[in-house]
């Protein structure tokens, strides 16, 4: 479980978050929704201490992350697995020395164990033959697998993902969420995800946070997302003429 | 005044988090290694060939201002030597490079923040600093003597190249002042210099990268910032050093 507890970031003079408290269950795939410039990288950042909040907390489990040290909050940050919405892989790496640079790092695993490992990982997300690629040599579907595995190859227990589906076409948009959506149940990770792609929202959504100019407006599973009694949240879904069908097939 | 100092103090935080305990040493050598290559292999062109004409500049230069039957000269070859020994291997060979490699280390460093490449490393709890700037300073500081030295040898040998070529001087002059009066400190002392600069331009460098924010125009304006900040503490520890070392 991980629980944001009253969150409040600014930037200069400008509130980003406004008091932000929500619990992210275990084992289940969340959601932050909302538009874009409403507040969600930076709520997932300040969640992984990339940012830090000028006031409240960030719980995991048992453990206040945010008054830990560098040093303390490395061994949560072995547990933490991060999708970047670009990917984030290193440049001047191959696929395989990008996804085997933790267990490099972390681990005490010889040479036959860690490449078993990153095998294992990269089979995991079907880039089977990737591992002499750079990253300047993949495409975007591809990219983002990279980053899939090399976010699981530690056996996180907590897994973010930031725009997962950004630059994507749909079909590997959907290749993308069910692949994290099936690693979550898989691992039984708490995963949070990033997103304004409503696709998601309603495939792979279990419970979803909508987040609007820095506030939390509503929270629920995406069952009750379509019933939802609110203005901005029904504004923000039914955009969408995918949700638009689905509230119809459910009416 | 203030933002200098504030600068100044969030380099010296920088350095404390570059040269905190390392994760694991083996990664760290093969990273150096690496670093040797990019930044010290590549950089041999360039400094060979810059060298070759300047050693070549001041030998013709000389000739042509000393050109007395009161001056012998064997003096040109002593004049190019202690040129090339005493500043242009350590101090303009450093210039060249904080153009070269400064600007390469804050582009690369400045692309990968503004591209969350930083911010994955951190996640996953590296730490980034460390891991990407302490290869890169070591590797430098090692490397960078070699290039001085190259550049000593390389620029004495334009000189002599030169008198041999053109005859305005007889070569074995040059080669005469070549060992007049040599004081072997003076090597030392530039690589002693070489050193210092090795450090200031990739630290200089990387500070600047790893603090870009932004997008691709923040990178460049970084990198050039790098370049001139690293030339000027450059100059600066020449003029210290300088004093120290020899005075």
């Amino acid at each position: 479980m991980i629980r944001a507890d009253h969150i409040v970031k600014s930037f200069d003079s400008r509130t980003v978050l406004d008091d932000i408290s929500v619990e992210f269950e275990t084992g289940k795939t969340n959601l932050i929704i909302g538009r874009s410039g409403s507040g969600k990288t930076v709520l997932l950042k300040t969640l992984v201490g990339l940012h830090a909040p000028d006031r409240g907390s960030v719980w995991y489990d048992d453990v206040e992350f945010t008054s830990l040290g560098f040093r303390e909050r490395k061994v949560i940050r072995k547990e933490i697995g991060m999708i970047f919405q670009g990917g984030a892989l290193l440049d001047s790496s191959t696929v395989e020395e990008n996804v085997r640079l933790p267990l490099d790092l972390f681990t005490a695993q010889s040479e036959a164990e860690k490449r078993e490992r990153v095998d294992f990982c990269l089979r995991r997300v079907r880039l089977e033959k990737a591992n002499r690629l750079y990253p300047a040599e993949l495409s975007g579907g591809m990219i983002k697998r990279v980053a899939i595995a090399r976010a699981i190859v530690m056996n996180p227990r907590y897994l973010f993902c930031d725009e997962p589906n950004s630059g994507l076409d749909p079909q590997t948009s959907i290749v993308i969420d069910n692949l994290i959506h099936e690693i979550t149940h898989e691992y039984g990770i708490t995963t949070i995800i990033n997103t304004h792609d409503m696709n998601s929202v309603m495939e792979i959504g279990e419970k979803i946070v909508y987040i609007h100019e820095g506030h939390k407006w509503w929270e629920g599973t995406n069952d009750e997302i379509l019933h939802a009694d609110n203005a901005e949240l029904n504004a923000f879904v039914f955009a969408s003429a995918m949700a638009k069908r689905a509230r119809r097939a459910a009416r | 005044m203030f933002r200098t100092l504030q600068l100044i103090g969030r380099y010296f935080i920088l350095m404390g988090k570059v040269f905190s305990r390392p994760e694991k040493i083996a990664i760290y050598r093969r990273r150096i290694l690496y670093e040797m290559e990019a930044l010290g292999m590549n950089s041999i062109g360039l400094t060979a060939i810059i060298s070759v004409f300047i050693g070549a500049v001041i030998t013709l230069q000389m000739s042509i201002n000393l050109d007395s039957p009161f001056i012998p000269q064997t003096l040109i070859g002593y004049a190019t030597r202690e040129t090339m020994i005493l500043e242009f291997s350590s101090a303009v060979v450093a210039l060249i490079l904080a153009g070269k490699v400064g600007s390469s280390i804050a582009s690369e460093i400045g692309t990968m923040r503004i591209t969350e490449q930083i911010d994955a490393l951190e996640i996953m709890g590296v730490n980034s600093a460390s891991y990407l700037i302490l290869p890169k300073i070591v590797a430098a500081m090692i490397f960078f003597p070699f290039l001085a030295i190259l550049s000593i040898v390389v620029g004495i040998f334009g000189g002599w190249m030169i008198a041999y070529v053109t005859g305005i001087m007889i070569p074995a002059d040059y080669l005469d002042g070549l060992l007049l009066d040599f004081r072997p400190y003076s090597i030392t002392y530039t690589l002693i210099k070489m050193v210092f600069f090795a450090y200031i331009i990739t630290s200089v460098s990387a500070f600047y990268g790893y603090n870009a924010r932004g997008n691709s125009l923040e990178v460049g304006a970084a990198s050039t910032r790098a370049v001139v900040v690293s030339c000027v503490v450059v100059l600066l520890f020449d003029l210290i050093l300088t004093q120290v070392l020899l005075i």
